[in-house]
């Protein structure tokens, strides 16, 4: 039986060991830290801007399509323009969806953004990137409500913007809330690479201290973690915010 | 034209597929102030798309709407101002169901018609009490039967005090007990002078209420009389067969 205890005990004082060789010393904690600190900087950089151009995107796309008949019929600039600005939108999805982001971060880096500083290209490569997504989750979502509230609110003499502010958006941000959540949840996930364009954020820190160390598995089961965590602290809070917006249904 | 015409329809026509359909085929209809106007025909008939171009949430392929006197068809009016006159009921009553009764009541006329939110509310809860509604002002439209639901919605579109009401076949979707007291509020109203167009199967309400019944078939009206001579001398054998099957 005591030697069943000290088996235990050995354990975790090799985990000890292995925490202070691979973190404590030569303050390699440091990388940890600092990368986490770099992941979240790009991440939320990236959701603002992935937000910004997803509504600008949904606008357009769901205004279009609602009135593609309309714009047929009548023509005139706006409807040319309408459907130019589509065609855009159309493309930027198509290549934005059909590339991998490392490609695309590369692209930037190397090509288009090349004196810009490295975060700002992570930052705006991503958000471009999540921009994309983002915006069919919220199409989708104006697009998923009956259109007899469409209709109810222009009966009522709403204009086509009012009864998207007053009447469509908020029940669509309500349905869309986990999908987005999710969206999210893959963009912090995915700004993991962003070790290629020289950034220094989590994984690249602890790949750095796996370089220095040669030991794999304590510093590997820390970045899951790390990462597990983070998401799980997410999810949590997106939770509590649709909870808070049921509540108010029944 | 007839001083107290408020709406008035010239050739309308909806066609889709480039002319293949015609929904709509040459509609003129003219609805005086105080007239309460009941549409009946068979399905497909376009019959709910004449009631549904009178506001234009159904855009007329050609042909010409004017309402109180303004023709609404033409690009340049802004079709928001008048739909404020106009009342809309719909047959799935399309309440929002992230509001409250009291809030589908008083959203448009806060944001449209700058009203004072106690003022709106105010009139709210009379309307409420008045269709025998007034404990429900703060439930949720998931919380209300079919036939509660039906006269939020009445009474929502009355908060904006309208010029005319425009019912889509308000009872089609309501259990059959429920059908009573959607139409109760309806006579009230049509009583207390409220123009009315009404899309229905309800041949019930349109005898006995209607000032006037309109038959559509085939995207063509066929006849028009009082409620009296459409149903008990009925000229046309579209109107004939329809009545022998649906009284």
């Amino acid at each position: 039986m005591s030697e069943f205890f000290n088996s235990i005990g050995d354990f975790f004082v090799k985990i000890k060991d292995d925490f202070v060789f691979n973190f404590i010393e030569g303050e390699r904690w440091r990388y940890v830290t600092d990368g986490l600190k770099m992941t979240l900087i790009v991440t939320i950089g990236a959701v603002i801007i992935g937000i910004i151009i997803g509504v600008v995107i949904a606008a357009i796309r769901s205004t279009y399509d609602k009135n593609e008949e309309e714009y047929r019929r009548r023509g005139g600039v706006g409807a040319v323009i309408m459907r130019i600005l589509n065609g855009i939108c159309k493309i930027y999805l198509t290549v934005i969806r059909g590339t991998p982001v490392v490609v695309q971060l590369l692209i930037m880096y190397l090509i288009v953004l090349v004196s810009t500083e490295e975060v700002m290209v992570g930052i705006i490569t991503f958000g471009i990137n999540s921009g994309a997504y983002v915006a069919e989750i919220f199409r989708s979502g104006i697009m998923s409500i009956d259109p007899g509230q469409f209709e109810a609110g222009r009966s009522l003499g709403f204009n086509y913007v009012q009864t998207m502010r007053f009447i469509i958006i908020p029940q669509a941000f309500k349905n869309v809330l986990p999908t987005l959540c999710n969206e999210f949840i893959a963009l912090l996930k995915e700004t993991s690479v962003m070790g290629y364009i020289a950034l220094q954020d989590l994984t690249k820190g602890i790949y750095i201290i796996m370089g220095r160390t040669y030991s794999y598995v304590l510093p590997l089961t820390i970045l899951a973690l790390s990462y597990l965590i983070m998401v799980m602290i997410l999810t949590w809070l997106v939770g509590r915010l649709e909870r808070r917006l049921r509540a108010s249904e029944r | 034209m007839n001083g107290n015409s408020l709406i008035r329809t010239e050739g309308l026509c909806k066609h889709y597929k480039n002319g293949k359909i015609k929904a709509l085929d040459g509609v003129d209809v003219d609805i005086e102030k105080g007239e309460v106007v009941v549409i009946i025909g068979p399905s497909g008939s376009g019959k709910s798309t004449v009631l549904r171009s009178l506001n234009l949430l159904e855009l007329p392929t050609s042909g010409h709407i004017y309402f109180e006197g303004v023709d609404i068809t033409d690009k340049k009016t802004n079709i928001n101002m008048h739909r404020q006159k106009m009342g809309m009921v719909f047959q799935h009553f399309n309440l929002f169901p992230n509001m409250n009764v009291l809030k589908n009541m008083t959203v448009a006329p806060v944001q449209l018609k700058k009203m004072k939110k106690e003022d709106a509310e105010k009139k709210a809860r009379e309307l409420l009490e008045v269709v025998g509604l007034g404990d429900r002002a703060e439930s949720y439209p998931s919380q209300l039967s079919g036939g509660q639901k039906q006269r939020v919605a009445i009474v929502r579109a009355l908060c904006m005090e309208p010029d005319v009401m425009l019912f889509d076949e308000p009872t089609s979707a309501l259990d059959p007990e429920m059908v009573g007291e959607v139409l109760d509020v309806m006579k009230d109203l049509a009583r207390q002078g409220m123009t009315m167009v009404v899309v229905t199967h309800e041949m019930g309400f349109a005898r006995e209420v209607a000032s006037r019944v309109i038959f559509m078939a085939d995207g063509k009206i066929v006849e028009e009389n009082t409620p009296k001579e459409i149903f008990e001398n009925p000229q046309s054998d579209r109107l004939k067969g329809f009545l022998a099957k649906v009284l």
